[in-house]
């Protein structure tokens, strides 16, 4: 029962995936890039990672993509204006950077001796993801100083922000 | 069995109870804001009008249901749906009455915000699709206005969970039946809730995706028939919502101070009733405040949103977590 429902997610995610890095219209790709952050949360659930499947929802689907449509429907971008981004140039970085960050995936899983050699596959500890206690335990207390540096970075990159778009300070 | 019974309750919750409430609902807002007007309001339509919802869906089912040429057809098509179907799957975890609810989940609060995110998708998506300027305008304000309160009303919700220790539904429900209703001791993070969910509701004050004045519908002007029926749909059953979060969050749920509920079914139903009163009075609320104020102007808007209620909450967290560590916590 699981195994078709991780089947149906990850054939959605794909797809949506590929859909949204396709589309030439910018609203479609967004609305596709949501579609994919609502199977990825479907997988979380099948894992039993409640937490992080509401997460997921909430502040991808939910937060960065709706600013996304947002800042996409007030440009009113029109196809003629996306051709400038056009060339291989643009697609052999893409493929440079999605390569760089698997890599780094993958070397932190097998750092963090959560890759299973024997398998070929991450080794899945569902009961320790699903609670909401056990993950902010680890979050507060083990990694609280590069939780905090993370928090902190935000916090200069939301006041840089406010900084650019005012144009004069007074 | 237990799958059979999700089944039964999914579809009686989705398919009567919140449509039926919403239809009495318009009906109850059109006679409230008539009398409140010092007019009847519909009157002819069953004993008090109060057949007039059945009058008004039969109406939206036989109009011409128009799709202009200019739309993004796909993308208007979907909207409605889109804004109705997290309106619907929001309900799944309100504790409705003594251990009941149809998804009991552990995330059961976080997965109410999770959906309810998701129904800014349909306005914005329906306010671009439609493409006119009205229409377009509001699904933007739309958009800037539910990310916005969604931080305050997120937020708001926190103190709760610091005081319960726990984001199921029913554990906080519990809690309040145990100790004391949460909105004793959280006046001030109440208020902050309750004016975000007006904002996130679309409601007035804060109706300016659709106000009237300057946006003709907002990001409904080039629906018609049952597709504005939906989104009408979607609005009202996000009030239903909202008000059933405050009272499980902030007015005990089910529960009644000093009354234990005897066991069994009667016990459910009991409490049941309770739920469906309170909810009911917060519903009226929602009616009496759109009657009585004006509209925030968009920067007004804005402006409480952000420098008002957001560091406003953030304190309120602050003091809360510093109340339960000195009172020695929950947990």
């Amino acid at each position: 029962m699981i195994g078709i429902f991780f089947w149906l997610f990850a054939a959605l995610l794909t797809v949506s995936g590929l859909l949204a890095i396709t589309r030439r219209n910018a609203v479609s790709a967004a609305l596709w890039a949501a579609v994919s952050f609502i199977a990825i949360a479907g997988i979380f659930v099948l894992l039993q990672a409640y937490f992080l499947a509401v997460v997921e929802v909430l502040v991808y689907a939910g937060a960065i993509m709706v600013l996304f449509l947002f800042v996409i429907m007030l440009l009113n971008l029109r196809e003629e204006d996306l051709q400038v981004l056009e060339g291989p140039r643009l697609h052999i970085l893409g493929v440079l950077l999605a390569a760089g960050f698997l890599g780094g995936l993958v070397w932190t899983c097998r750092r963090a001796g959560l890759y299973d050699a024997k398998n070929g596959a991450i080794k899945m500890t569902a009961e320790s993801v699903g609670e909401t206690k056990s993950l902010a335990a680890p979050l507060f207390m083990e990694y609280v100083l590069p939780f905090e540096i993370a928090s902190f970075l935000l916090l200069a990159a939301i006041v840089g922000a406010v900084l650019i778009t005012k144009k004069r300070l007074t | 069995m237990k799958l059979l019974w999700t089944v039964v309750e999914v579809s009686v919750v989705a398919t009567v109870v919140l449509p039926t409430t919403a239809a009495l609902l318009v009906w109850a807002e059109r006679r409230v804001s008539a009398f409140m007007q010092d007019r009847l309001g519909p009157n002819r339509v069953g004993p008090a009008g109060l057949l007039q919802p059945i009058a008004d869906l039969l109406k939206f089912m036989f109009k011409e249901d128009v799709v202009p040429g200019h739309v993004n057809k796909v993308m208007y098509v979907l909207a409605p749906a889109l804004s109705l179907v997290p309106a619907l799957v929001a309900f799944a975890v309100v504790p409705y009455a003594r251990g009941m609810a149809i998804a009991d989940l552990n995330v059961g609060i976080l997965l109410v915000f999770a959906v309810s995110s998701m129904a800014v998708y349909g306005v914005t998506i329906g306010g671009w699709a439609s493409n006119s300027k009205y229409s377009l305008l509001g699904g933007v304000r739309a958009s800037a206005q539910m990310i916005s309160y969604e931080l305050a009303l997120g937020l708001s919700v926190v103190p709760v969970l610091l005081v319960v220790g726990d984001l199921n539904m029913q554990a906080i429900v519990q809690w309040q039946a145990d100790h004391v209703w949460l909105v004793v001791p959280l006046f001030p993070v109440w208020v902050i809730f309750l004016v975000s969910s007006y904002a996130e509701t679309n409601r007035l004050p804060f109706d300016c995706p659709e106000a009237e004045t300057e946006l003709v519908a907002g990001y409904h002007t080039e629906y018609s028939s049952m597709k504005f029926a939906l989104f009408f749909l979607a609005e009202y059953i996000h009030m239903i919502t909202a008000s059933a979060l405050s009272v499980a969050l902030f007015f005990g749920g089910w529960s009644l101070p000093g009354v234990t509920f005897p066991d069994g079914s009667m016990g459910t139903l009991l409490s049941g009733l309770v739920f469906a009163g309170k909810t009911g009075a917060f519903l009226f609320l929602f009616i009496w405040v759109r009657w009585t104020l004006p509209r925030f102007r968009y920067d007004q808007l804005m402006d409480l949103g952000w420098k008002r209620l957001l560091p406003a909450s953030l304190v309120l967290i602050l003091a809360t977590a510093g109340g339960v560590a000195l009172l020695g916590g929950t947990n």
